[in-house]
Order: structure tokens, then sequence, then C-alpha cells
């Protein structure tokens, strides 16, 4: 079933979107049906700039396992790249 | 062999409150008349699939149109513009019957019309067209595909847009209904569908119920792996069955 069920992450930075780079503020997280992946179900993130309307976003949609290892990722990269960065 | 022809096209239609609105037409190009079928997409979007829906439905003989339920959130392609709308909750359940009372204003007022009108939707459209044909009252016959959401167990997915479980107003239900539905579903499960046909029977209302084994939501849609070829093969026999008995002249 579709799920209406959306959690909002404020973020910060830039994304690289149809017309170029651009400012976001907030990723946009579900898991639905996803509109292009091969997948019952998607772990969809959506980059977007509210405070610009949102009218331009940056889309991926992930298998759940794929999203999984990707949270992984993050957390290991951030971890070994301030690391080294202290270090330095 | 008869000639077979048909033309398909986005078309204005006026939609909630006048609101002008685009949706995708298809009709047979035979000079007499048909029935319509109005077709609701599902919360991702008005996607191709829903097109092809559209035009399977011109090819059988009917009028059929299906309103992009976004179009408020527009312009930009379809899916940016159902991201959008889902960020924002989705759309009013309010407006979605406005939006469907207009397009099926659309194919009543076309020459080629026969006067009878059907609801289809999918998904979170089935919960549309249940929703819809329990609120309008000159809809001649209704397809609700695995809608989820008709039962709502858990009350915190009630809100401003979606006020009522559309079960609620199974009262008003004025026309014939055929519901299709995968026992692998999770939403609407077994036991949702189970319930809904409960109150169906106890209202003494006309439907008909079909329940698919090895098949769970979205199993019509051939462009998700979720589509099962001799289940979807069969229940579009129904579909074709249900509106030949209640939308022919």
């Amino acid at each position: 079933m579709c799920s209406y069920i959306v959690e909002k992450a404020h973020v910060s930075g830039s994304a690289k979107g149809p017309s170029g780079w651009m400012r976001i503020d907030t990723a946009n997280v579900y898991f639905d049906h996803p509109y292009h992946a091969p997948l019952d179900h998607a772990l969809g993130i959506d980059f977007v700039c509210e405070a610009d309307g949102a009218r331009e976003r940056v889309a991926v949609e992930l298998s759940a396992a794929s999203a999984r290892e990707l949270v992984t990722k993050i957390m290991v990269a951030l971890a070994s790249g301030e690391a080294a960065h202290r270090a330095a | 062999m008869s000639y077979e022809g048909l033309t398909g096209e986005t078309v204005g239609f006026r939609g909630h409150q006048g609101d002008l609105g685009e949706a995708y037409y298809a009709r047979p190009m035979h000079a007499g008349k048909c029935p319509g079928v109005v077709v609701i997409h599902h919360l991702p979007g008005w996607d191709e699939w829903i097109i092809e829906v559209v035009r399977k439905f011109a090819h059988h003989g009917y009028a059929a149109i299906s309103p992009h339920l976004y179009f408020r959130s527009g312009p930009g392609s379809p899916d940016d513009i159902g991201a959008r709308v889902r960020a924002a909750g989705g759309v009013p359940d309010e407006q979605v019957v406005g939006d469907v009372k207009g397009a099926m204003a659309f194919l009543r007022g076309e020459s080629n019309s026969n006067g009878k009108v059907g609801l289809i939707g999918f998904c979170s459209g089935g919960r549309h067209a249940y929703l819809c044909a329990c609120r309008i009252p000159n809809v001649d016959a209704v397809v609700d595909c695995w809608g989820g959401n008709v039962v709502v167990d858990d009350k915190s997915q009630l809100n401003d847009k979606r006020p009522v479980a559309p079960i609620g107003l199974t009262d008003q239900l004025r026309c014939p209904l055929l519901g299709l539905f995968g026992n692998d579903d999770e939403n609407p499960n077994v036991d949702q569908v189970n319930r809904t046909e409960a109150e169906l029977k106890r209202l003494g209302k006309n439907y008909e119920f079909h329940r698919y084994d090895n098949a769970g939501h979205a199993f019509f849609n051939v462009m998700r792996v979720a589509y099962r070829p001799e289940q979807a093969a069969d229940g579009w026999k129904k579909v074709f069955a249900f509106y030949q008995k209640h939308l022919a002249a």
C-alpha cells in the first residue's frame, strides 16, 4: 500500500539537480513504492530546498538492504574522515 | 475483424471547485456510444502505467480518463510533482472527490457517452475509488484494486486530509463494487479485506470480491516486480465482465 509517512531531515549543504548545483535544507525520506527502481518498495530520499520552494529535487530510490549499507558507510566515512582530518 | 482504433491525448478538465486540471483521455474511434471509466492513480503519481491502463480501456471499447490528481502542485514531471505531494502529506480526500466528480462530468459531457460511468483505482487510488463511490451518488460501478487504508486500524493515520476511514461510509455506497486483492498483500491484509467484505455483506451491498494466492500488492502492474501475469490476466477478465454487466447501455 502507498504510505503517506515521510520523515523530514533538516540538512545543510548542496546537491546537483536538473539546473546545476543548488542549496538544500531538507531530505524527505520514505519507504514506499518507487517510481523508477524495479522494486516492490524502495527507500526514497528527495533532497530539496524548502526555503526556495522545493521546486527541484535530487532523488534516489534504494533497496532496503542497500539503504542500510549506505547508512553504515556514511557513518564509517564520517568517522574515518574526521579522524584523518584531526590527525593532519 | 472489426475496425479497431483509438485516440489518446492530454485534455483539460474541471476538477474540485472548478479548478482547471489536466487528464489523460482515450476513447475508441468507432462512431457508437460507449461507457466511461475514471482511472484513479496511486500515490507515487500519474505515471506511465496508469496512462497504459487508460489506453487499455479504450482498446476494450470504453472512454477512459485519468485525472492528474496532483496537477495543482505542478508544473513539472509527474514524478517530481508526486514527490512534492508526498512531502506535503498527500492530497485531501475532499479534493479528490471533487476531481473525480469533474472527470465523471467530462466523460458524460462527451458526445460518445452512453451515460454510464464507472470508477477504478489502484493502491491508494483503490481507496479513493471506494471513497468516491460512497460520496458521489451517480457512480454506476466501482472497482477497488487492493486499496489500502479502507480499514484504518491505526487511528493516528486519520487527519484533516483523510478524516474518515472509507469503510465507515459503506452505508452510502449505491453502486455495485468489484474488489480484487492479493493474499500476500500487507495493506490491505487478508483480515482487513475480510472485514470490508463483512461490512458490505452486513449492509446488503452488491459486491464481489476475488482474492489471489501468490500475489501481493500491485500485481497488475507490468512495470513492477510485483506483477503476476496469471493472476493479472484473470483479474482483468473479472474487471471487463463486471463493467460489461453494469456499464453497457
